[in-house]
């Protein structure tokens, strides 16, 4: 068999961060009930005419920025003309001839090194509503909640060439935008979406073959399947002499196949023209000057701080700095705190391991920098122990609850008063002979038993120095 | 008329804009189309070799809204529009994404 290669494009939609839709002051917050963030202009009435929302612009001319693109200072919107229910104006408010960024790049890690993604264009457009079946009526029902949704549409160049690559590069552009605050990218929630462009040429061959787009790609896994998929299904065409036919495929993550959805016979022709309601928009060299002032400071940067400022190990920088939440909370609980090392193993130990178990998202993190501090501060003054100082976290992790007055409240303070612990360790020792038996003939594991005893009788706050101290020296006696 | 339109462009058209036209619409849209394409073509012997293309007659530029919601819940209002509601949505004809 021939020897192939894979060429892959992407197109990314970006559910942009802003409070307001991009033409109307509706709401943009997510899970209203059907219809109740809508205006006669989000819902296509006539006579209704948009504003453009300025944070958008602003959101759309960041990412460009901190994606190596030149700014369009002189852009407009046009009008793509097509019908659908979740369309209620029959044209969708996007831009193709003069869109806001174009000519950038991001560069991604791979196996053969760095290498650098075009990014063919960004531009600024609205969302559509939402279509759900209703089985009862045999009905389509629209909430047009979604309607004038901001989105940015990143278009890259054909440079990826293989399934790690895209992911990669979507991993790439999620922390951008993440960090700068554009949007919160969750594919699995829709408000990252990726469309993928694919085609197989021969290896050697400088001419494109036949490219599909490939939809509803709603996971990285669902991205590296269907890209595995869709490249063996083009070979396989390809050999047995037939031909790849440029079209739009629906990827079906279930059944593991993807299947056409409209071929090129109906290719819509969407009529564009420059949309009259709308004024276009001139970005100034000062704007573009904030704008580009404002910039935060991106990952690669961050991490590199982290090791020499704050003195922590490639391995935590690399981790915490992956999500924008987690290096927001570190940041602010260590300025509080003051302890670089210790806010780092909470979040590398406990929280991981919290959201691992509730299965969420680092972005999902809700409880706040001072509380994790305050945590760290009580262990510090010897408040309380490890053990209490763990089962207080999860509290924090979960309601973001205050620890000092829930230490207070539920009386965790540890015990340091050495008589009273005295007492309990000699019950202790005294009702384990076996364990005391044990680690007198050089089983030196059974003090550990023996500390979970002590431990225990002592609900979890005895001063675990003290306790340690107090069984050594009644051991050995 | 300079400009003759085809039945199939017409035919194209009228599918485009969801529209069913009679034997008799088509051929008064065609005369209708025919005679706008001539009124371009008129606009086109001006010769416009350096100007910029122009999508608005008026100079106004950057007009803007901040960020701020200031519309609130006007379901009921908004649903008045509906050819059908249910369940406080617009109930149109089956719609299957494919």
């Amino acid at each position: 068999m021939k020897q192939y290669e894979t060429v892959i494009g992407l197109e990314v939609h970006v559910e942009l961060a802003t409070k307001t839709k991009i033409f109307c002051s509706c709401s943009t917050e997510f899970g209203g009930a059907p219809n109740t963030h809508t205006c006669p202009v989000c819902t296509g009435m006539p006579g209704s005419l948009p504003v453009l929302n300025k944070q958008v612009v602003e959101y759309a001319m960041a990412v460009g920025l901190a994606t190596n693109c030149k700014i369009t200072q002189y852009c407009k919107f046009d009008r793509k003309n097509y019908f659908y229910p979740d369309n209620p104006q029959n044209y969708q408010i996007s831009q193709l001839y003069l869109p806001i960024c174009r000519d950038g790049k991001v560069e991604i890690e791979t196996e053969q090194g760095k290498k650098a993604i075009g990014i063919h264009e960004i531009h600024m457009e609205e969302d559509a509503g939402k279509l759900i079946h209703d089985e009862w009526s045999d009905c389509s029902l629209v909430d047009f909640n979604r309607s004038g949704v901001p989105l940015i549409e990143i278009v890259s160049e054909p440079d990826m060439r293989s399934a790690e690559e895209v992911i990669a590069y979507l991993e790439k552009l999620r922390l951008i935008i993440q960090y700068l605050g554009a949007s919160d990218c969750k594919l699995n929630e829709g408000s990252m979406r990726a469309d993928v462009n694919l085609s197989v040429r021969e290896v050697g061959t400088e001419k494109f073959g036949t490219r599909t787009e490939m939809k509803n790609l709603n996971s990285f896994k669902a991205i590296a399947r269907a890209i595995q998929n869709e490249t063996e299904r083009q070979i396989d065409l390809i050999e047995e002499g037939k031909e790849v036919i440029q079209e739009t495929r629906r990827w079906d993550d279930n059944k593991e196949y993807s299947y056409a959805m409209r071929s090129k016979e109906d290719a819509q022709d969407y009529r564009y023209f420059p949309e009259p309601d709308l004024v276009p928009i001139e970005i100034s060299d000062e704007w573009l000057e904030r704008v580009k002032a404002a910039q935060p400071e991106f990952r690669d940067e961050k991490k590199a701080r982290y090791i020499s400022e704050y003195k922590l190990p490639e391995y935590d920088a690399d981790i915490i700095t992956l999500y924008k939440k987690m290096a927001d909370i570190f940041e602010e609980a260590t300025a509080i705190c003051k302890n670089a090392k210790k806010v780092s193993n909470y979040l590398m130990g406990e929280t991981m391991r919290l959201l691992k178990e509730k299965n969420m998202d680092p972005e999902e993190l809700s409880f706040s920098p001072e509380n994790l501090a305050k945590l760290i501060k009580l262990t510090e003054d010897g408040v309380i122990n490890g053990n209490v100082a763990k089962q207080v976290f999860a509290e924090i992790f979960e309601h973001n609850t205050d620890p000092e007055s829930y230490v207070e409240e539920k009386g965790l303070k540890m015990n340091s008063d050495t008589e009273g612990i005295r007492k309990i360790v000699e019950e202790v020792v005294a009702s384990h002979p076996q364990s005391v038996e044990d680690y007198k003939n050089g089983k030196e594991k059974a003090i550990g038993f023996l500390v979970g005893q002590t431990m225990k009788a002592a609900k979890g706050k005895a001063n675990p120095g003290i306790v340690n101290q107090l069984l050594k020296e009644i051991l050995s006696k | 008329m300079e400009n003759i339109i085809s039945d199939e462009t017409i035919e194209y058209v009228g599918i485009l804009a969801k529209l069913d036209l009679s034997g008799e619409e088509k051929e008064k849209a065609k005369k209708d189309m025919g005679s706008m394409l001539d009124y371009i073509d008129k606009l086109n012997e001006l010769d416009t070799t350096g100007v910029e293309p122009m999508s608005h007659v008026f100079p106004v530029k950057n007009v803007f809204r901040e960020d701020v919601v200031v519309n609130g819940d006007d379901r009921e209002n908004i649903l008045k529009n509906a050819p059908e509601e249910k369940d406080g949505s617009f109930m149109v004809p089956k719609t299957v994404d494919n």
